[in-house]
């Protein structure tokens, strides 16, 4: 058993550590008062080559591998979640089921200018009336002469709306199979398809920075050649894709329960009452080693999660069990930094009040908390 | 032409320092080790002369560290650099910045240079002598606090910075330059550059391999920490009362005039 980091681990570990205090941290609060995307980030973190982190060279990206794909977004996390779920999601959602799924063409099409980060995608799965129940799409494809006309609407999808987005790849319904069920397939919906549209960015309690929109399809069409992957195929596409994404969501979660434990830990030793700074109070330390306990223990099972992928092992377990932990765990932790500020940290010029914002939803995404116990009580064979 | 780029391993510069009191030297145990900053400039320098010569112009970085310190040199190569030397000898802890530059000197006459690049400090012992004494055991022209340098041929030219304004000043390779935090904003190192960066060479180079005729390390040091004390705390600012903006900066003005900065 080998818990040390590779050189190129620890080089980009630190490389993020860099960019998210120096160009991250300082402009976090200013994107998130204005709920303004942070486009040059985006060009930085793609500069840097941080976009296509995971993808092999061929494909632009920098060939690197899940560790230090986590290790990157727990970085940016630390600093700020919205700009940390633009690069996941850009990752995990947008470019994966075309690194995985996609043939020659749609790789060279769509993945290469993702990867290198000059264009942004999103995933759409959820609906408004299909959110953990995703396998109820009500979105539906029809194949009439060489086009796939589509209808219905698309909820919460991240990246999907910014001036830089080529598209959104989407679940929909494309006929019945043999035995009676809907046949899932993924189609590819370019930004500019006729009868596509989209909402105006939500208004969020939290990642107020990062582009979420509602979708619309009426009528929407796409050439045939836009599938992804065999048609029929959607199902256990998607569920692949949520696997792997659940490793990012779960390392954003640490990243963020990190963030705000150095918050604290820093106000603790600024804050004096009583004639002394607050961190020489039991109480206060107390709260600091618990927290530091719960976000080793978060980190590594991420981590596990994320070297079972990379190994080739059957990684979904661990993920889950990441997924779920991590966010809990970022929901403790953030609640005692918070505590642990006193009144200031119910202030927003504390980074700890957007942190507590930004939290809740490292326990809905990507797979409920509930959800998430869920699919680890079938795993188990329950 | 071959630039090398001299790079100190230096201890987080975010942590706290710490220094034994019974060693009086700084602890470097316990704390992580980064580039010391200053010399990220160097490398920028150097690999901004190494884009506009192009050609066959290589940038070679060079520490003298331990061999734990590879990981830290590759950072300098994931930044652009081609290869990398160390120096990495045992017998070199406790060297004085006169041990230091005279065993540097052996190994870069070693290692072979045309233009040798170096930040003006570290920030462990910052005493900003090292540029000048390894120009000196080498016998070339040491241009330092060079706020511009450019290479045209074999003349090396820069801006040196002064209290009061710059120098114009020029020398002919071989030659070494110091250069100061205003010449350029170092890049981060690329992901392409880190996983490119373990396929570089770093080579090390022990001191029975170097021609010394002077003893390094503790027992060659010339100098001494006696004693230590901690700085003086600095008196509090003054505070005034302005009633408006207009009346701040005029107290400001004011101020500034007295200490005759304006």
């Amino acid at each position: 058993m080998d818990f040390e980091l590779t050189d190129e681990q620890k080089a980009i570990m630190s490389l993020c550590r860099e960019f998210a205090r120096d160009e991250v941290a300082p402009r976090a609060e200013e994107y998130d008062a204005n709920a303004e995307f942070p486009y040059e980030l985006v060009r930085k973190m793609a500069d840097l080559g941080l976009m296509g982190l995971p993808f092999p060279e061929e494909w632009g990206g920098a060939g690197a591998d899940t560790v230090s794909y986590a290790l990157a977004v727990m970085e940016i996390a630390r600093a700020d979640a919205s700009t940390a779920i633009t690069l996941a999601a850009h990752v995990s959602l947008g470019s994966t089921p075309f690194f995985l799924f996609g043939t020659k063409e749609q790789k060279e099409r769509y993945l290469i200018p993702l990867a290198q980060g000059t264009m942004l995608w999103g995933f759409g799965l959820t609906e408004p009336q299909a959110g953990s129940d995703a396998g109820n799409t009500g979105t539906r494809a029809e194949l009439r002469d060489g086009t796939w006309v589509i209808n219905g609407t698309k909820a919460f999808i991240t990246n999907s709306g910014t001036d830089i987005t080529g598209g959104t790849t989407i679940t929909a319904i494309t006929g019945k199979t043999a035995d009676g069920k809907n046949e899932i397939s993924n189609i590819i919906v370019p930004q500019d398809a006729p009868g596509f549209a989209r909402s105006r960015k939500y208004k969020k309690m939290g990642w107020r920075a990062s582009d979420t929109r509602e979708l619309s399809f009426e009528n929407a069409a796409v050439p045939e050649e836009n599938l992804l992957g065999p048609r029929g195929a959607g199902f256990r596409q998607f569920l692949t894709i949520l696997d792997g994404g659940r490793i990012s969501v779960a390392a954003l979660s640490v990243g963020l329960a990190m963030g705000a434990y150095d918050e604290a830990l820093k106000y603790a030793k600024d804050r004096v009452q009583f004639g002394q700074p607050i961190s020489k109070f039991q109480a206060i330390q107390f709260k600091l080693a618990d927290m530091l306990c719960e976000i080793e223990h978060a980190r590594l099972m991420v981590l596990k999660a994320a070297w079972e992928k990379d190994s080739g092992r059957d990684y979904v377990m661990a993920a889950s069990l990441a997924k779920l932990f991590s966010g809990e765990v970022s929901r403790r932790v953030v609640n005692e930094a918070v505590q642990i500020h006193g009144g200031y940290g119910f202030m927003e010029e504390y980074p700890v009040s957007r942190m507590y914002r930004d939290q809740k939803i490292n326990e809905i995404g990507e797979g409920t908390n509930e959800v998430q116990r869920l699919v680890i009580a079938r795993l188990m064979g329950l | 032409m071959k630039i090398v780029v001299t790079v100190k391993l230096v201890p987080d510069t975010n942590a706290d320092k710490r220094i034994d009191p019974a060693t009086k030297r700084l602890v470097r145990t316990g704390v992580e080790t980064v580039l010391n900053p200053f010399d990220e400039y160097a490398i920028e320098a150097a690999l901004q002369l190494k884009e506009k010569l192009g050609g066959d112009t290589t940038v070679t970085i060079f520490s003298m560290a331990p061999e734990t310190g590879k990981e830290i040199v590759r950072k300098a190569l994931a930044m652009g650099a081609d290869d990398a030397a160390m120096l990495s000898d045992a017998g070199l802890e406790g060297s004085d910045v006169w041990g230091t530059a005279y065993a540097m000197a052996q190994a870069l006459k070693k290692v072979g240079f045309d233009l040798i690049v170096c930040g003006t400090q570290s920030t462990d012992a910052i005493t900003g002598e090292l540029p000048g004494a390894l120009a000196e055991y080498l016998g070339v022209p040491g241009l330092t606090y060079l706020r511009k340098v450019d290479v045209d041929g074999t003349t090396v030219r820069g801006e040196r910075e002064t209290d009061n304004g710059y120098q114009k000043v020029v020398a002919e390779l071989p030659a070494l330059v110091s250069v100061t935090k205003s010449i350029n904003e170092p890049r981060y190192p690329s992901l392409k550059g880190i996983m490119g960066a373990k396929k570089k060479t770093i080579t090390t180079l022990s001191l029975a391999e170097l021609a010394l005729d002077r003893p390094v390390g503790s027992d060659g040091a010339k100098t001494e920490v006696l004693d230590l004390a901690a700085a003086p705390v600095r008196g509090k600012g003054r505070m005034v009362n302005a009633s408006d903006g207009a009346d701040g900066a005029r107290i400001i003005v004011e101020f500034l005039r007295e200490k005759k900065l304006l």
